[in-house]
């Protein structure tokens, strides 16, 4: 499973940094999302795969009684989806603001700051 | 728990929040942009004077005890940044009072302001890695909205690039976190120091690059920091000013963390890469300032190049290096927000920014020109200014260390730094025989005073640290120690009990 999934990230990644390097600002967002899903498969991969029981301990035990599954990758992923849905959604009003005002879809037209 | 750690995250986050929500007011606007920064001044002032007498303090916030929880920790350079913060921030506050225009108060500038802040000081504060990602991003996204606020033509442009760049460095910087926590299983920064040691040094390598690409991205070093001169220079100045100080210096500050807390390993290997790549920085910088012939733009790019000292003095890695680094992480903090706010008075002085157009500004105003010639020779390392003992410490450190080739690189730079100011001098400041310029000096500057006072106050600053430069250089080296023993720092926060 997690030789699958590691294929499946670089796939993500590979594709995503590829979209990156691309001069439409569209493939631009759709390259970052691809990053951003990338990264988090990585956490969940990383923490490793187990199976086990939700970290839940009954009333009179003080420790797990089964193996649990770790659930703070989970929690870091959930806040990382949330924090990169917000960058996302700003980047798509960004570039159409952006788009709109300088009148081209170009990525290579921006060159007047960089001189 | 305490709140002298949390004050300067709470004063931003609630003066933010209270802009956002009386949006129509431009009087309370104001009030809270300006009354947020001088609060957060005072926070620091006394957080400051508690770890300089308590020592190294730390918080759980709720009570969860660490490493589970989420630690504040303030050591004396955390503490250290939070007052540079809260002086970067009343200083551009009070500019920004005189010099934002209402289009742009109306549409949020004071609580995007503050957020920024937040951000900043988060970062700054936390003692847990994962939310010191979390801060960054606060402090991205606040900052991605001030460099498109108003939405002109070249800021538009600007935000792109910074924007694509950053969230590239923001992936690469979680990524590095997702390995780090699947391998040590901790987040924890101080947990992390007490068990990375158990890491394989195959992986503890990889993963210290990561984090140095990361951090690279965000603190402009050579070969990553192509966004900065391509964005710097185009929103208002005082947005510039707030950017120039803070945010650079935030992945300059996490890099010195993770360097002197974490990846201590393979010092031979990782922090000889951070030596050169300081010297390569400081050299693309100031090369790139030199060909400059706008204003701004060579401010920006000057921001590269001493990023590179601050770099060299982490890599050298003695308490010498590390003390020359904050030190000169403070000089440039002030120094280089008040270029930049000098640059946005000639600018509406002259009504341009390219160095060509701007004449004679020593006869329309001479205390501007004397203002920037302080800094100017601040920044270039003339003595008795806090720029020159800066650039002292780090090459004598460097000296010290052996680093011979890095610390001669580190000299010519600072000659070339020199002759990039002398260059805006010669061409923006020189007076010349131009009647027209004494006519031109009655154009009335409107919100004078708003102006002026922030620029004096950092002069004043630069200045006194020069002046001060013996107890300045005590608490560096006290901070330093800190840094390279972080045995205090491990064991104020795994301190078990509230």
């Amino acid at each position: 499973m997690e030789i699958l999934l590691a294929i499946v990230i670089g796939g993500l990644f590979g594709s995503g940094i590829y979209l990156l390097l691309r001069r439409n600002p569209v493939k631009l967002v759709i390259g970052f999302a691809l990053l951003s899903n990338a990264v988090n498969l990585l956490i969940f991969v990383c923490a490793g795969l187990t199976r086990g029981v939700p970290p839940l301990i009954p009333e009179p035990e003080i420790r797990p009684l089964a193996e649990i599954a770790d659930p703070l990758p989970q929690a870091l992923i959930l806040t990382a989806i949330v924090i990169s849905f917000a960058m996302l959604a700003f980047t798509l009003v960004l570039f159409r603001r952006t788009f709109e005002t300088l009148g081209t879809s170009d990525l290579d037209e921006l060159r007047t700051t960089d001189q | 728990m305490n709140w002298l750690l949390v004050l300067p995250i709470l004063i931003p986050l609630l003066c933010g929040s209270c802009a956002l929500v009386f949006r129509s007011s431009r009087l309370v606007q104001r009030s809270l942009g300006l009354g947020g920064a001088g609060a957060l001044l005072v926070s620091a002032l006394i957080l400051i004077v508690e770890v300089e007498s308590a020592g190294i303090i730390a918080t759980q916030l709720g009570n969860w005890p660490a490493p589970f929880g989420i630690t504040l920790v303030a050591d004396r350079f955390s503490a250290v940044m939070i007052l540079l913060t809260g002086i970067i921030a009343f200083s551009t506050a009070l500019y920004s009072l005189g010099s934002i225009e209402y289009r742009r108060e109306k549409e949020g500038y004071y609580a995007f302001f503050n957020f920024l802040l937040m951000g900043v000081c988060g970062a700054f504060l936390t003692g847990d890695i994962f939310n010191l990602y979390v801060w960054f991003e606060v402090m991205l996204m606040a900052s991605f909205i001030l460099m498109a606020l108003g939405s002109e033509r070249l800021q538009l442009e600007g935000a792109v690039k910074y924007v694509m760049l950053n969230v590239v460095g923001s992936m690469i910087f979680l990524a590095a976190i997702g390995v780090l926590y699947g391998s040590v299983g901790t987040l924890n920064m101080a947990d992390l120091a007490v068990h990375i040691g158990e890491l394989d040094p195959r992986l503890a390598t990889p993963l210290a690059m990561l984090f140095l690409v990361a951090f690279g991205i965000k603190s402009a070093i050579f070969p990553l920091f192509f966004w900065l001169p391509a964005s710097y220079h185009t929103p208002p100045v005082a947005v510039t000013a707030l950017f120039a100080g803070l945010l650079t210096k935030v992945g300059v500050y996490s890099m010195v963390r993770v360097f002197t807390l974490l990846f201590t390993h393979d010092v031979a290997f990782t922090h000889s890469l951070l030596v050169v790549l300081g010297g390569l920085t400081m050299v693309t910088g100031v090369l790139g300032a030199v060909a400059h012939e706008e204003f701004r733009r060579i401010l920006s790019v000057h921001i590269v190049s001493q990023i590179g000292y601050m770099i060299m003095g982490l890599g050298l890695f003695t308490v010498a290096g590390l003390a020359g680094a904050i030190i000169y992480i403070a000089h440039n903090i002030i120094v280089k927000t008040n270029l930049f706010l000098v640059s946005g008075v000639a600018y509406r002085l002259g009504g341009t920014y390219e160095l060509a157009g701007l004449k004679n500004l020593y006869r329309i105003a001479p205390g501007l020109s004397v203002l920037f010639v302080i800094s100017a020779f601040s920044l270039a390392g003339m003595p008795p200014l806090s720029g020159f003992w800066a650039k002292l410490f780090i090459v004598h450190a460097g000296f010290e260390a052996g680093a011979f080739l890095v610390t001669a690189t580190a000299l010519g730079v600072g000659l070339l730094t020199l002759f990039s100011m002398t260059k805006i001098w010669g061409k923006a400041f020189w007076p010349e025989n131009d009647r027209g310029a004494e006519r031109r000096r009655e154009r009335r500057l409107r919100s004078r005073a708003l102006l002026y006072a922030p620029m004096i106050f950092l002069t004043a600053l630069t200045i006194a640290m020069g002046v001060l430069a013996g107890p300045v250089y005590t608490f560096s080296l006290a901070a330093a120690q800190q840094l390279m023993d972080p045995s205090q720092y491990i064991e104020t926060v795994l301190r078990r009990g509230p």
